[in-house]
């Protein structure tokens, strides 16, 4: 019964849009490289007999083939469901016999993976993820138990007025690319994906040269690089070539209702956004803490739920992808006063449009991005997360102790200015999933 | 994962009684926790974990929505969201304001058993986030119009939370029908007729009577020590007098011998699911001897892939989507242990419960393997020692643990106690529980849309 801000988690696998720093000095970043040639991040930390692995290929979901939509993330289901010698039972007793845990998923973006394990079993579990990765098996029991509980799933996000109102703002957004597709597939194409497309698609995206790995944990530079080349040494050494074009959001100032018969309505909300490497992304970083982002302090916090009960929640998030940009929001209202909530969303948008920030507001986004830092680094999940996403966005290994800066040197002036880009009322689309009142359904 | 060690009164009294006490480390076991008790009965538990210069804040209540009286459903919720207005020296808001300025994360939670707030921030801002915690133990201002506003919060995270969902619905009114007269049979965020009726005056009568340092656990888990922390419990929570002790007597459940049903269907229903769930003992209610042995079969039954439920009905019999089990042992009152399965869309629901219920009767009939106790107490006691890598799990197994009437032994300990654990103790609780009559079942079923 947290007051928990759980917006957009449905997103599901997003590379951490903002990777924070810790102390400086407190972390030591290592490069590694295996006697193979295989490249990681570490953070060597003896705090625990622990060790976590954290890794990437650069292509996701966004080159699923078309009709084959949820490829990527079927494959991701199944790596796992027998591989090598081993079938489905074999494979995850072996795992869960070790208390290991491996898991795969599949963004728009980037394929990855996590692995996880006492110290004592890394060379099992190196050997398994080698497995898991070169010899899956696909075997028919396995791929019709996954398809059936994808197709489950399938079946309740279309109830489930968060999932629709999110899969609808996307389809709008980017009609005819990748990115208005949906990463989990449809009904239609869930079933047409078969084993051959699934070794297909092994074959073709798992390779050395769009690997990226970090690893936090109680292992040197010298056993990380003998663990890689276990791991990941079988991989052959080039991908398929792959594009996925840039596409510019498709944005107006619609308001979209997906009739469902709940009591509550999903408001989801879509803006233009900055990708990761736009000169601007600090300064719509802040923006956005102060708008949606910063808990129970956001003024959208304040304006839907504070001072009018709106809402149990109410927030926007950066949403980088690699070829486009949003900032997305959402809120749950009762039927009765969505219009009023997607109202005062509006007037957020153009007082923050107009008028930019406080000089107040500036000062308490700094100190709570550059405060809350060291939060991020108190997991070995959290650790080799920040080490992968850092490697996926081309930071530096001297991002951590660079982070600080980056943020103060963001201005009121520059944060107005990105306010004036990005925060265009005319250009914010909303979507309800829900039996609003006041608004028609627009199917 | 679930990672709940519980149990052993002895040592809980003896936390209890250790007023004033100098530290008792527990030998470096779980967590490594330490505590010790202030004057005015505050029971303050460290969790060392130094990985980076972070901490995680927590107070723990001892009361819950279990503790409501007649007709406030609710009022424990209501009042934790009411905990983020203001105080006799603060203005509302501005608790979370400071907080996040500082760079701290923060939340709040309410359970049956107990309500927590908590803070995640740097070390050197532990004690702005302990002088601001302390001040809303007893000092908390609220106005009518505040109430009314939060109202409508809660009425929505309901919605969100519960209306919205018919599998939510569904959970809700089993346990109102699970449980004859434990108050479990309430939901924790309350009736909405009830929430709707609750005013300002019960709700700050239900704070003063709880909300004390008598009645609270502080848990600070990080880059801490006892010799740093307790000048500082000492200065923000040892001002506070202590309250009125009170007892936390709740209306007991009788034997139940029938069977019920509760069947939800719902036309945003695609498939059906299926659960069936018995009153259990947990280490604090009931024949608490079986505790221990029913965290063993519960992970033998239903814990991962390779449990035997899992297996029988979604690997090989192909015939479910998903199949598990579940049991809580660190419950105040009644537990409940049970299964579930998502039958696949082309099975009917009746496969799934025959198999179910010929898995049950075979574990009573045949009891487990050894093989698969050593396997399951083996993983239990891995997720004990990966459990030591975060800062949430330690405090919040110490926290709950403390707050429902255990102590940190039962926590530090709980590897061993599990690893004690012996085939014939298991098949023992598995009769106890499995072999009752008085089960309840409930369906989730499609309904044809209008």
């Amino acid at each position: 019964m947290t007051k928990l801000l759980s917006l957009l988690a449905a997103l599901a696998f997003t590379v951490p849009a903002l990777l924070a720093a810790p102390p400086a000095g407190a972390i030591e970043v290592q490069q590694v490289k295996s006697p193979g040639g295989i490249t990681a991040w570490l953070v060597q930390d003896k705090l625990n007999p622990i060790l976590s692995l954290r890794f990437a290929f650069r292509g996701g979901a966004a080159l699923d083939p078309e009709g084959k939509e949820g490829l990527a993330r079927m494959a991701a289901a199944l790596l796992d469901e027998g591989a090598g010698d081993m079938d489905a039972r074999a494979f995850r007793a072996a795992l869960e016999d070790r208390s290991i845990s491996l898991g795969f998923d599949s963004s728009f973006d980037e394929f990855g993976g996590s692995l996880q394990m006492l110290t004592e079993h890394r060379d099992t579990a190196a050997g398994l993820l080698a497995l898991a990765l070169t010899r899956p098996r696909f075997d028919a029991d396995a791929l019709a138990r996954v398809r059936s509980q994808i197709l489950a799933r399938l079946r309740r996000d279309a109830e489930s007025p968060d999932t629709v109102a999110q899969v609808r703002l996307f389809t709008e957004i980017f009609p005819g690319h990748a990115y208005g597709r949906r990463s989990r597939g449809t009904l239609e194409s869930v079933p047409r994906i078969g084993p051959e497309d699934l070794r297909r698609f092994v074959g073709a995206r798992f390779a050395r040269d769009v690997l990226v790995v970090g690893v936090a944990g109680d292992i040197t530079a010298a056993e990380l690089g003998r663990l890689l080349d276990r791991a990941f040494g079988a991989l052959p050494s080039s991908s398929a070539p792959a594009q996925i074009p840039e596409v510019a959001p498709k944005i107006d100032s619609r308001a979209l209702v997906s009739r469902l018969k709940v009591p509550q309505s999903a408001i989801a909300f879509a803006a233009p956004g900055v990708k990761r490497d736009d000169p601007d992304y600090y300064a719509a970083y802040v923006l956005n803490y102060i708008l949606g982002g910063g808990g129970f302090t956001s003024r959208l916090h304040e304006e839907v739920r504070e001072k009018r009960g709106l809402a149990y929640s109410a927030g926007t998030s950066l949403h980088p992808l690699r070829r486009s940009a949003l900032i997305l929001g959402g809120a749950g209202t009762a039927n009765a006063r969505v219009k009023e909530t997607i109202d005062v969303v509006r007037a957020e948008w153009r007082r923050m449009a107009e008028g930019g920030v406080s000089a107040e507001e500036i000062e308490n986004a700094k100190t709570y991005l550059t405060g809350s830092f060291p939060l991020r680094f108190t997991t070995l999940g959290g650790i080799a997360g920040m080490l992968l996403g850092m490697q996926i966005e081309n930071l530096g290994p001297d991002y951590i102790d660079r982070y600080n800066g980056l943020i103060n040197a963001v201005s009121a002036e520059s944060v107005a200015r990105v306010a004036r880009r990005l925060l265009d009322p005319a250009r914010l689309l909303v979507v309800v999933a829900g039996e609003p009142e006041g608004l028609a359904p627009t199917e | 994962m679930s990672f709940v060690p519980r149990a052993a009164i002895a040592a809980a009294l003896l936390a209890a009684l250790g007023l004033g006490a100098e530290p008792r480390p527990a030998a470096a076991k779980v967590f490594g926790a330490e505590s010790f008790t202030l004057a005015n009965g505050l029971t303050v538990v460290v969790v060392p974990n130094p990985r980076a210069p972070v901490v995680k804040h927590m107070v723990w209540y001892r009361v819950g929505g279990a503790d409501e009286g007649e007709g406030e459903s609710g009022i424990a919720h209501f009042l934790e969201h009411l905990m983020f207005k203001g105080t006799d020296k603060r203005p509302a808001g501005e608790f979370s304001r400071l907080v996040a300025k500082n760079g701290g994360r923060e939340n709040a939670f309410t359970s049956y058993d107990y309500t927590g707030y908590h803070q995640t921030i740097a070390k050197d801002r532990l004690e702005m986030v302990m002088a601001l915690e302390a001040e809303r133990m007893t000092g908390l201002a609220i106005t009518p119009e505040e109430v009314d506003r939060e109202r409508l919060v809660v009425l929505e995270e309901r919605r969100t939370r519960t209306d919205n969902h018919p599998a939510s619905r569904l959970r809700e009114q089993m346990a109102a029908v699970q449980f004859y007269n434990y108050p479990y049979r309430r939901p924790v965020i309350g009736w909405e007729h009830e929430i709707r009726a609750l005013d300002r005056a019960r709700i700050l009568a239900f704070y003063r009577r709880w909300y004390a340092p008598n009645n609270a656990v502080l848990v600070v888990a990080g880059d801490i020590t006892v010799a740093e922390l307790r000048p500082l419990a000492e200065k923000y929570y040892g001002a506070i007098p202590a309250a009125a002790r009170v007892s936390r007597v709740r209306p007991d459940e009788p034997p139940q011998t029938a069977a019920r049903e509760v069947v939800l269907r719902d036309p945003r229903v695609p498939q059906p699911t299926w659960s069936r769930s018995w009153l259990a003992p947990s280490h604090l209610w009931g024949a608490k001897e079986h505790a221990y042995a029913l965290e063993v079969l519960a992970e033998i039954l239903g814990g991962g892939a390779s449990a035997r439920l899992y297996r029988a009905l979604v690997l090989e019999a192909a015939i479910a989507d998903n199949a598990g089990a579940f049991y809580d042992s660190a419950t105040r009152g009644p537990s409940r242990f049970g299964f579930y399965a998502s039958p696949r869309r082309e099975v009917a629901p009746e496969r799934v419960e025959q198999a179910i219920e010929a898995e049950i009767a075979r574990v009573l009939a045949d009891g487990v393997e050894t093989g698969e106790v050593e396997r399951a107490k083996t993983r239990m006691k891995a997720a004990a020692v990966l459990a030591r890598d975060s800062l949430e799990t330690g405090a919040q197994a110490l926290g709950s643990a403390l707050a429902v009437g255990l102590g940190v032994e039962d926590v530090e300990s709980w590897p061993e106690r599990i690893g004690a654990v012996t085939l014939e103790q298991i098949n023992a609780a598995a009769r106890y529980v499995l072999s009752g009559t008085g089960h309840v079942t409930g369906r989730l079923l499609p309904a044809a849309k209008d």
